[in-house]
């Protein structure tokens, strides 16, 4: 069929399934605009920033596990979008982004709105393109989609010239790819399979390592299946919440940095790691000499890179970890998981000395407390998005996460001002689901013009904003490591929060006791609105358990002991 | 701390003929601080892809890391951390006219090069060899004043 590129590529967009687009126009990008504006094949969100576009397509990939489409212009339209990228990058997210470029006559000349946008988004793509004619541009598309979905997922770019997108062509969108460089292993290595498997049953301390890996390749039921089986204990990255289920009694918790004391005790003392979709990331390992220092490494991952990248690796396996696990369970079949008896115990003792735990109060509403009380009101219902600080790791800590992508949140980059944006792309893909954004005070502020998009649309996200009135982690490491001197993360001046919300359309609460909490979180669920709900916390509460950067995992600054303890569910 | 050996190695990678592809390489390199010693690119002859060679210092866990990059990005069809290689380089060398003209002719023959021109005030000389040799020949060139000294860079096919 005959077709302009802009026509091409919104057929490729309909031909790939995607029902939602998330973009904001421009010059270089009119012409693909004109065709959207003509066709009904997909909807397209009109963000208010593209750095928001990114992060709505990129929450919508993990809401899903599909690839999220993301749309937006030349030159400052696609430097917005970089650390959209990125963040998407860092945590393996399938999303392809398609930027306009300034016509191929122009480029080069520091046209109007050029940006080499190949050459910055290098770094913080698995792939990007360029297209330099309109006959290659659909086995670029269909190559772009591809590649962001297969091996390790990852955001790809593609960046079409203006005068492309008017030209006419024949358009016939490939069924297949075929790029020869690039075939992902899936299968992993049989022999290796059968000596780590062999290695499990001789272990007498092993444990389950689990990172967002597990995540992305739907394999949380087949790890929780190993898991239930042999009855080996496990521990869960940042990026892995809900693998497991906050109800498995298997669940020690989240490792590293911020982990529990059980987890992160597990891993020093384990003999034997089972490490299935994580990558031994600084935050999780603390000092390398010193992680898991008594325990041979089995490592899954579909990147060879990741493996012996910062570890040493004993059983190394490059592969699918659904596709390893399947080949894992039949032959573990004569596994006895008595064996692990007294290693279970030791931990659940660890676990009894020191619980996930902090002091709660009658005066005023604990961050903790707010994200436990959540929890107990929505539970396995809702999906939790969060931005980055102090709220984050609460969340992370005490939400009860029941499965997998119910938690999206920004885990490798770090990106304030992900979650609002994050949580309108899984509301889009499911609307039937309760959406929160656990946000602070400052996060929220970095795509608080997302409160308008959010009402245009009717995206009823609800903005918990856990207001410390502090840039609140940065504050905390103020506190521990530079003498309390508060350099520039007072944020005493405040915005109206609940007049900002209803001044873009939306509903604002302010929460103060947890009476108008509980108020305030059963009428949010009932509106079809989008809301801010500020809600009033000390200022000076700590993320405990916290291993200083650079520590080994078993030194922890240990939260103060209570009588009441008060235990993660 | 275990000694780190930095050895130098000498790596190709066979690409699919992309107008970015060489970019994406050297930028792997200079992303994570390693340097290219020297560098050589062609395509390979009847075929989409090109021939890259690279030289560089480094230790086994940072070739195996560079290795495992390289392979990731998705023009990289192979990558070859070469062991058992035949590797040769060229050199140009321009001599002002006034030198010894056969002591120079003698030099390259010595090295299996000869004189690739003669101009009005410059002789050209050339000479392609093992590397090491290659670096010989520059040292005993030094006594007749070069004025300009060209090196290609390594190109090595496993044995
Ligand atoms: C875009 C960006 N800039 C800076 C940082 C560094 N940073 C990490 S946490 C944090 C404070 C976040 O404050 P707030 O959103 O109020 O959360 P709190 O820690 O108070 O819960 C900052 C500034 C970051 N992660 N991202
Ligand atoms: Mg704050």
């Amino acid at each position: 069929m005959q077709m302009s590129g802009a026509q091409m590529v919104c057929e490729a967009i309909i031909a790939e399934g995607v029902k939602t687009v998330f973009g904001y126009p421009g010059g270089a990008i009119m012409h693909v605009y004109d065709e959207i504006y003509k066709q009904n094949g997909f909807e397209h969100i009109l963000n208010r920033h593209e750095q928001a576009s990114v992060h709505a397509a990129d929450g919508y990939a993990r809401a899903t596990g599909e690839v999220g489409v993301a749309m937006v212009t030349s030159g400052p339209g696609f430097t917005n979008a970089v650390t959209g990228l990125a963040t998407a990058y860092m945590d393996s997210i399938p999303m392809v982004v398609i930027s306009g470029q300034v016509p191929l006559s122009l480029i080069g000349t520091d046209g109007f709105q050029e940006i080499d946008a190949v050459g910055i988004s290098r770094p913080c793509t698995k792939h990007n393109f360029l297209v330099r004619t309109l006959e290659e541009l659909p086995r670029i598309l269909k190559e772009a989609f591809y590649i962001a979905r297969s091996g390790r997922p990852g955001p790809v770019l593609v960046d079409v010239p203006k005068d492309i997108t008017v030209e006419i062509g024949e358009f016939s969108y490939p069924d297949s790819v075929n790029i020869p460089s690039y075939k992902p292993t899936y299968k992993g290595n049989n022999r290796q399979i059968e000596k780590a498997v062999e290695a499990i049953k001789s272990a007498k301390k092993p444990l389950l390592y689990i990172g967002g890996g597990v995540v992305l390749s739907n394999a949380s039921d087949l790890v929780r299946e190993l898991a239930e089986k042999t009855q080996i204990p496990a521990v869960e990255t940042l990026m892995a919440r809900g693998v497991m289920g906050s109800k498995n009694p298997l669940l020690l918790g989240m490792l590293g940095m911020h982990g529990n004391y059980a987890s992160n005790m597990a891993m020093s003392e384990t003999d034997l790691v089972i490490s299935f979709g994580a990558r031994f990331d600084d935050r999780v390992t603390g000092k390398l000499s010193e992680f898991a220092k008594y325990a041979d490494i089995i490592h899954v991952d579909i990147d060879a890179a990741n493996i012996g990248k910062l570890v040493d690796v004993d059983y190394p396996i490059v592969g699918d970890v659904t596709k390893v696990i399947e080949k894992m369970l039949p032959l573990l079949d004569d596994v006895n998981p008595d064996r692990y008896n007294a290693w279970r115990e030791i931990l659940k003792r660890y676990d009894d000395l020191h619980p996930q735990s902090y002091v709660d109060s009658d005066e005023v509403i604990k961050p903790q407390w707010a994200i436990e009380r959540i929890g107990e009101l929505v539970g396995e219902d809702a999906i939790i998005t969060s931005d980055v600080g102090q709220h984050q790791m609460w969340a992370a800590q005490h939400y009860p996460f029941d499965r997998p992508r119910q938690w999206i949140n920004s885990g490798g980059l770090g990106t304030m001002g992900f979650g609002f944006p994050a949580a309108l792309g899984a509301k889009r893909a499911h609307p039937e689901k309760t959406v929160i954004n656990i946000t602070g005070d400052g996060s929220i502020l970095m795509n608080m013009q997302e409160l308008v998009t959010a009402a245009e649309y009717k995206i009823p996200v609800i903005n918990l904003i856990l207001n410390n009135h502090f840039l609140g982690m940065v504050r905390q490491w103020q506190t521990f490591f530079y003498e309390k001197r508060y350099s520039e993360t007072d944020l005493s001046f405040q915005p109206n929060f609940k007049a900002l919300a209803e001044a873009c359309g939306g509903i604002g609460y302010d929460v103060s006791t947890k009476e108008e909490f509980d108020a305030a979180v059963k009428d949010a669920i009932e509106q079809d609105k989008v809301c801010f709900m500020n809600v009033q916390t000390n200022r000076f509460e700590d993320v405990l358990p916290m291993v200083p950067a650079g520590g080994a995992l078993f030194n922890m600054m240990l939260p103060q002991k209570t009588e009441s303890k008060k235990e993660n569910s | 701390m275990p000694k780190i050996l930095k050895e130098r190695r000498v790596i190709s990678v066979v690409v699919m003929n992309e107008s970015s592809v060489l970019a994406r390489v050297t930028a792997l390199f200079a992303a994570r601080g390693y340097n290219i010693a020297s560098l050589t690119v062609a395509p390979i002859p009847n075929s989409d892809m090109s021939h890259i060679t690279l030289e560089t210092n480094g230790g086994v866990k940072v070739m195996e890391q560079i290795t495992k990059q390289l392979h990731k990005l998705i023009p990289v069809y192979k990558v070859i951390e070469h062991e058992e290689m035949v590797e040769k380089e060229m050199v140009l060398i321009k001599f002002p006219i006034a030198e010894n003209l056969s002591d120079i002719a003698a030099l390259c023959a010595a090295y299996n090069g000869g004189i690739a021109n003669v101009g009005k005030e410059m002789v050209i000389a050339q000479v392609a060899d093992e590397p090491k040799r290659v670096r010989h020949f520059i040292e005993a060139a030094q006594r007749y004043n070069p004025c300009e000294i060209v090196r290609s860079g390594v190109v090595a096919i496993e044995r």
